[in-house]
């Protein structure tokens, strides 16, 4: 222990002190919600219709939103990164604007532009027959919302950094464009990928604001997890907390294996 | 047949430099741009592939024009079927060198299975078959340039752009690929341009020698001739080495029947030998003293540059050297003179061949 103890420097107590302070901050708050938790109703509590109404809506929602994420996110990113046009930096703003808006206020302005009356809401609707307000594909829409902005904010990010020099050695070997981009940036910028991915899922999986707003709070069709506890809260405590569980643990399992798995190369 | 390169590479960039350079490079044979670092070389390999476009200028490769500004004209590097072998060699870190070598026949139609195979093949031929299956960040400086080389080669391009391809290498495998690299460079059917800063490497690959500073080509001729006969300053400290193949045994190079002692006693085998101009001193008696390396011959050439004058000697060992102006009149020095030399142990460069 000696030997240990006069190779390795002593960290800094004015680091370490307001960092033990910081942890507490996340620390308190969860371990309140164990010693709340009522262990031995759990199971039950937790086989409920609308907890598994919920879970279900969450689970399709988060992996709804980080589908449509990648699928438009990816090449919006890459569009900020490489591609040099008038107005990119408000271009950005806007992407990113979703990140510090305040969910409501996201919520409200899908119902303007996409409600049944709204700007493209209306069209939409009579053309497809499409209502996405208080629907389940509204609840995704909201969570896509919210949560894109973190995948882009990383693929950018990695794809700014990147050496585009093997980019060039790929061209000069007859590789066309998009074979690059799917050959060699994509598998290039992976553990960014995969990083974004898990931060926009879990983005998803515990948005609130803007899907109550915008899709409302409807059981089986739009009420996921966090909404589910909102309304038990008023009338169910043990149920809310049970609920709260099972999204620490989902989360912190999502969080914990992915950063283990790709984060160390970051 | 193969076609000839003849380009005109005009760029201009930010800064105030720049790169105004011509180039005739007839199919099978090797140039070598060479310069200092920041002369614009790995500009012209950027140009050349298509990955910097002209400002003004052209590129043509036989009868294809790849880039012509005046005309509206650029061809995409992805078009261009030219072949590089990058500087630190940019491996893909993702893919094993098998698939670092397929990866040009794949991304040009061919199938898994026979680009699978010509990948093995050339890998082998380059003697790094046994490597396919490693990654490039498990791979030794030497073997990562023959995963290049051949990654370059593999879809049979038609011009082998080559920049700086041993300057990431240490001294011993350095000699070694630059003999594997010769031998390719000859059977590559298509004009090759070497990039380097290196002269010893310009010399023993190249048939031709543009030397590139700030920009612009200072001198064009052959590895004898930029030898011989440096026109700039730069030219002449840097390139105008004397250097001389032989074989060396317990401290002594043999270079035809002439030998030469040297500080290096370590040296045995192949080597090459480098003697400075200024390293060599001419006098009109035997000196006495320490050069143990002294011997006479007669003046066959000399050269006034400025504050410089460069003496060519006759056998046993064509060298030049180097003297001022005053030393020249002092020794009374014409065409012809019988002079002795000497060159001190310790100013021969000797690196194994």
């Amino acid at each position: 222990m000696t030997g240990r103890a006069r190779t390795k420097q002593r960290p800094p107590l004015l680091l370490v002190v307001p960092a033990f302070v910081g942890l507490l901050f996340f620390a308190v708050p969860l371990i309140g919600l164990l010693a709340r938790t009522p262990w031995g109703d759990l199971p039950e509590l937790l086989s409920s219709s609308v907890v598994v109404d919920a879970f279900r809506l969450s689970l399709l929602a988060s992996i709804g939103a980080t589908a449509l994420s990648a699928v438009f996110g990816v090449p919006l990113a890459w569009v900020l990164a490489r591609v040099e046009f008038p107005g990119r930096s408000i271009i950005r703003g806007l992407v990113l604007l979703p990140l510090v808006l305040p969910p409501v206020v996201g919520g409200a302005a899908l119902l303007f532009a996409l409600g049944r009356r709204g700007a493209i809401g209306e069209p939409l609707n009579e053309l497809t027959g499409l209502v996405l307000p208080f629907s389940t594909w509204g609840v995704v829409v909201a969570a896509t919302f919210v949560s894109m902005p973190f995948l882009i904010i990383t693929v950018e990010g990695a794809l700014s950094s990147l050496d585009g020099r093997h980019e060039g050695a790929a061209a000069t070997l007859g590789a066309t464009r998009w074979t690059v981009v799917r050959r060699i940036t994509l598998p290039m910028i992976a553990p960014s990928l995969a990083a974004g991915l898990a931060l926009t899922w879990a983005r998803a999986f515990g948005e609130f604001g803007a899907t109550i707003t915008f899709a409302g709070n409807l059981q089986g069709r739009t009420q996921t997890l966090p909404l589910a506890v909102f309304v038990a809260l008023e009338s169910d405590r043990d149920t809310a907390i049970a609920i709260s569980l099972v999204m620490v643990v989902v989360s912190l399992t999502v969080l914990v294996l992915l950063r283990n798995r790709w984060w160390r190369t970051t | 047949m193969s076609a000839g390169l003849d380009a005109r590479l005009s760029i201009a960039r930010a800064g105030g430099f720049r790169l105004q350079v011509d180039l005739a490079i007839p199919a099978g044979r090797t140039v070598a741009l060479l310069g200092p670092n920041g002369a614009g070389k790995s500009t012209a390999v950027a140009a050349l592939a298509g990955l910097v476009p002209l400002h003004d200028g052209h590129i043509r490769l036989g009868t294809k024009t790849l880039d012509d500004p005046e005309n509206a004209r650029f061809v995409a590097p992805e078009k261009r079927r030219i072949g590089v072998v990058f500087q630190d060699y940019l491996l893909f870190p993702h893919l094993s060198a098998l698939d670092n070598v397929a990866f040009g026949l794949r991304s040009t139609g061919t199938g898994r299975a026979e680009a699978r195979d010509r990948a093995i093949a050339l890998l082998s031929r380059l003697e790094v078959g046994d490597l396919a299956e490693s990654m490039p960040a498990e791979l030794s400086g030497g073997q990562a340039q023959r995963i290049a080389l051949a990654r370059a080669l593999v879809t049979e391009p038609e011009l082998l752009l080559l920049d700086e391809p041993l300057a990431a290498l240490d001294v011993t495998t350095r000699a070694r690929l630059r003999h594997l690299l010769s031998d390719h460079l000859e059977a590559f059917p298509g004009p090759r341009l070497l990039i380097t800063h290196e002269p010893t490497e310009a010399f023993l690959l190249a048939d031709e020698i543009h030397v590139i500073e700030e920009g612009t080509i200072t001198q064009t001729g052959s590895p004898d001739d930029i030898r011989l006969r440096p026109r700039t300053p730069y030219i002449a400290d840097l390139a105008g080495s004397n250097l001389l193949t032989g074989r060396a045994a317990g401290g002594e190079v043999t270079v035809g029947d002439f030998t030469l002692r040297v500080a290096d006693t370590a040296a045995d085998g192949a080597v090459l030998a480098t003697i400075h101009p200024r390293a060599i001193s001419l006098h009109l008696q035997r000196p006495e003293g320490s050069p143990r390396n002294t011997w006479q011959t007669s003046i066959m050439r000399i050269d006034h540059h400025g504050d410089r004058v460069r003496v060519q000697v006759a056998d046993p060992l064509h060298l030049t050297a180097e003297i001022t102006p005053g030393a020249m009149d002092a020794l009374r020095l014409v065409l012809g003179s019988p002079v002795w030399l000497s060159v001190k142990a310790t100013e021969i460069g000797v690196e194994a061949d």
